[in-house]
């Protein structure tokens, strides 16, 4: 075999052991799944009646916000895995099997990719249930098998990005307790973008964040996909975010890992 | 197999620094194919670091480095490839199994799916953890997750094995078979690198010895040589007063007397033939000992042979 397939050998081997624990200990998991499934029934059912009146829809009402928020909650789904990836991360870093990994012959990212590429395959099974449970709600999707697949493809680049983000800081990260606090605003961006109301409805500084932040254009992207209406622009602003913040995530935990000599401290 | 003695490992002008604090400071060590080298010296001494920096988790400041002909620096993949480590901290994945551990060093090694099987139940079966295979490592006590922890380490075959404190916090029955596994590598040709705080450890299993202190090697040699130059031990007997103590002193000629714990120091190899003669001598003094201590040569003894203080007496200076 050569290096590279190695490399991927490596990497398979490391993702096998990170959903191996996912499964033997779901708690964490079942918890950030569950975090989107709460905001879902809480902004259609708490705030939707209000907050759909004011999207100015000629249905109006719940039935038309559930209809805007639920790629929102795609986008949530997506922010509250990645806190779990900096969690996990962390604890690696605290265990001695990561200090026997960098004493072995074996592709060095590998132990770190896997955690993104679990994050992936988590996020796209949290979100595929976060569909349904809107489906049951009142959303109608409007889309294709290609649009499927495309939106899948988001999914996962977006869990690329957040993803090596999120391992950059477990990585850099002193304590488990402080990689559970650093990836927050994660959380909070999705408040400050298209997520939940459409930007104009904002004060003009606001607008302006909301509108150059790279969930805005992530979500629009999800939205036009999921709601089969023009995507325009967006999806090009979204995939140029998506390949930066993962550039900068890759290099910067790549960075903080070598330095980190010893796995454990 | 080299037809050469070409040495596992050797280290030349080993230096390492974190900060300010020195924590080697021109090490040379070289251990031939096949043998246990052992590392000896008190917390603190540099054990660690250096087992980190040959195995390649740590960078080093200045020195020339080879582990199993490769060097350190410029080939850490092949030095990565022919060695395995096993720590002070267990270095398994307590979320799988004992065998799923094995399994998934056997898939890092690139083994095949039934050769892997195969080398995990091995393993098991050579470490008597085939009963524990699939329980989860909760199960598993401080003895059994060091020997998988071993076994972990053995699955790539590697030629030279680093054992750090390997049975610091074992039990003594633990610590016996642990030994024995080390010296049933050996036999089959792997090279050890052993650090210890314990001088019984490196006399049982070590061919040579270097004792580390402040991150230099103080001495080095094999286990006779050291002991030849490490007075031998000492009896402590303690009296029920000090007329007897007095008494006892002058039959006796102690080396030491410590009057407020009631007690007279001897030198002695601590044998019997000896103990014997000294319980004569005091019995025709006409002296009646209360109790005796056997105090055979330790750490200490070979701290106080080389640099003229003990180990706990550092720690007082402190």
């Amino acid at each position: 075999m050569s290096t590279l397939s190695y490399a991927a050998a490596d990497s398979l081997t490391m993702l096998r052991r990170n959903l191996k624990h996912q499964l033997r200990y779901p708690s964490l998991t079942l918890m950030l799944v569950g975090m989107p499934i709460v905001f879902l029934l809480l902004f259609v059912y708490v705030f939707g009646g209000m907050l759909g009146t004011g999207l100015g829809a000629l249905s109006g009402g719940r039935a038309a916000y559930v209809q805007y928020v639920t790629p929102g909650i795609v986008l949530m789904t997506i922010a509250g895995a990645v806190q779990g990836t900096a969690i996990s991360v962390a604890m690696d870093m605290t265990e001695g099997i990561v200090a026997r990994f960098r004493t072995m012959n074996i592709a060095r990212a590998s132990v770190l990719s896997a955690h993104v590429y679990g994050t992936i395959v988590q996020t796209v099974a949290g979100v595929a249930v976060v569909l349904g449970l809107a489906v049951l709600i009142g959303f109608r999707p409007h889309t294709g098998t290609l649009g499927w697949l495309a939106l899948a493809g988001v999914v996962a680049l977006t869990t690329l990005a957040l993803g090596w983000l999120t391992v950059a800081l477990g990585v850099s990260a002193k304590s488990v307790e402080t990689a559970s606090n650093t990836p927050m605003p994660l959380m909070l961006l999705p408040f400050l973008s298209s997520a939940f109301v459409p930007t104009d409805s904002m004060p003009t500084v606001m607008r302006w964040f909301a509108e150059y932040q790279p969930f805005t254009p992530v979500t629009e992207t999800i939205r036009g996909l999921l709601l089969g209406t023009p995507v325009g622009h967006e999806w090009i602003a979204a995939l140029a975010w998506c390949a930066g913040l993962t550039l900068v995530g890759y290099l910067l935990t790549k960075r903080v890992y070598d330095r980190k000599a010893v796995g454990y401290r | 197999m080299t037809t050469t003695r070409t040495p596992a490992i050797s280290i030349t002008g080993l230096r390492k620094s974190f900060g300010d604090k020195v924590v080697l400071d021109g090490v040379d060590l070289a251990v031939p194919e096949g043998t246990i080298f052992s590392l000896l010296g008190p917390n603190g001494a540099g054990k660690t670091t250096t087992v980190h920096i040959l195995s390649t988790l740590l960078p080093f400041d200045a020195g020339d480095i080879r582990v199993a002909g490769r060097d350190v620096r410029r080939e850490p993949d092949a030095v990565r490839a022919a060695i395995g480590v096993t720590g002070q901290f267990a270095a398994v994945d307590r979320f799988l199994t004992g065998e799923e551990n094995l399994l998934l060093m056997a898939r890092l090694h690139h083994l095949g799916r039934g050769e892997g099987r195969r080398r995990a139940g091995e393993l098991l079966e050579r470490f008597d953890l085939t009963d524990a295979a699939r329980k989860p490592l909760a199960t598993y006590s401080g003895g059994m997750r060091r020997k998988l922890d071993l076994a972990m380490g053995l699955m790539g075959r590697p030629s030279v094995v680093f054992l750090d404190e390997p049975t610091t916090g074992l039990d003594p029955r633990s610590r016996r078979t642990m030994w024995d596994i080390v010296r049933d590598l050996v036999a089959a040709g792997v090279t050890i690198f052993l650090t210890t705080q314990d001088l019984e450890e490196a006399d049982e299993l070590a061919d040579r010895i270097a004792v580390l202190d402040h991150g230099t090697v103080i001495a080095d040699g094999t286990p006779d040589e050291l002991k030849r130059l490490v007075p031998g031990g000492h009896i402590s007997v303690r009296f029920a007063d000090v007329a007897e103590l007095d008494a006892a002193a002058r039959a006796l000629g102690a080396v030491s007397r410590d009057d407020e714990a009631l007690t007279l120091q001897v030198r002695s190899e601590g044998d019997l033939r000896s103990l014997r003669a000294l319980l004569d001598r005091m019995d025709a003094a006409a002296v009646e000992p209360e109790g005796l201590q056997v105090h055979t040569p330790d750490l200490d003894d070979v701290f106080l042979a080389f640099t003229g203080r003990t180990d706990n007496e550092k720690e007082l200076v402190r």
